[in-house]
């Protein structure tokens, strides 16, 4: 099966049926190795214990920027190439994402109580992650608000391109600004900062998260295709409605007015 | 376990425990609630212009 093949939705659905329990299941055990790693990783000489909150606030911190990239990379496809499954894989994503921000924000600010003395501040990292989440429920609203999913799946199409220039900003905003948050320590030029001990067990916790979004977002987008076919039947059946009952009215009105 | 940290990590993970959960409700509520609905219109006599079931997967 090419990858023009899943353009057809049927297609999709069948490929879904296939892989969604292998996902499932790869995910569920990556999930227990790594919930056991973090579990077993020694204390941070500064952080103590709590270092362990970072085993899952990273991985949600990570894939709330990746799955804006991946529901603009499908708004790329639904506004360029009218391909028929990019606005059913940017509807599905934004839940998941507006989810997995959420953890993002709750597990930071539990990490960052002890750590910091505060829940918030207003530095430019927490704004920006707090401006995503925001932008998550924005796009959630309008898929909500515009009935025609074609005119609703532009319109977001548009919302969340713009709102990719806030990527960036949310992974530079530590550099560009004097901020609370800590700067990357993974992904940056000199390699990891972060001791094996950690690091390993972060890897695996945020291929399990990136394996439990895939196997969510797989599923959403099924459903989602199963909505749009309750709706096309649903409009079918009021068409084959009117068209039996309009010519019974006209019957009607004509031998009133006979 | 955790010492004075034991708030903050374990009220993380089930932060983390309890919004993963209503994830995989929603999927799993939602793909049985549309497959219903499915199968209601088919019963109805609604049929695609395929002729295919709108609840095949395959």
């Amino acid at each position: 099966m090419t990858l023009i093949d899943l353009a057809n939705p049927t297609r999709f659905l069948a490929l879904t049926a296939r892989v969604l329990p292998w996902l499932a299941g790869a995910t569920a055990v990556i999930l227990l190795i790594g919930l056991y790693q973090s579990a077993m990783a020694p204390d941070d000489y500064q952080q103590g214990a709590t270092v362990k909150i970072m085993f899952i606030h990273v991985p949600n911190a990570w894939l709330s920027m990746f799955i804006w990239g991946v529901m603009s990379m499908a708004s790329l496809g639904t506004l360029v190439w009218r391909h028929p499954l990019a606005d059913v894989a940017a509807k599905a994503a934004a839940p998941i994402g507006a989810a997995f921000t959420f953890l993002a924000l709750v597990t930071g600010s539990l990490w960052g109580r002890p750590m910091w003395g505060t829940y918030w501040e207003w530095d430019a990292r927490l704004t920006s992650v707090l401006i995503l989440f925001l932008m998550y429920l924005g796009v959630m609203a309008l898929w909500r608000a515009v009935e025609d999913p074609s005119r609703a799946a532009r319109a977001a199409a548009v919302l969340t391109l713009v709102g990719a220039i806030n990527l960036p900003i949310i992974k530079f905003s530590v550099d560009w600004w004097n901020t609370l948050h800590q700067p990357a320590s993974v992904f940056r030029a000199g390699g990891p900062t972060l001791d094996r001990a950690f690091l390993i067990p972060l890897m695996v916790m945020a291929l399990a998260f990136t394996l439990l979004f895939l196997t969510l977002h797989i599923a959403a987008m099924r459903n989602e295709i199963l909505r749009r076919r309750v709706r096309a039947l649903q409009m079918m059946q009021v068409r084959a409605y009117s068209s039996d009952v309009k010519p019974a009215r006209r019957e009607e009105t004509a031998s009133l007015s006979a | 376990m955790f010492g004075p940290y034991a708030y903050f990590i374990v009220t993380s993970y089930l932060a983390a425990a309890l919004v993963v959960a209503v994830l995989i409700a929603w999927v799993a509520i939602d793909y049985r609630s549309q497959t219903r609905r499915l199968r209601k219109l088919e019963q109805s006599g609604v049929v695609r212009r395929s002729g295919r079931s709108a609840t095949e997967m395959t």
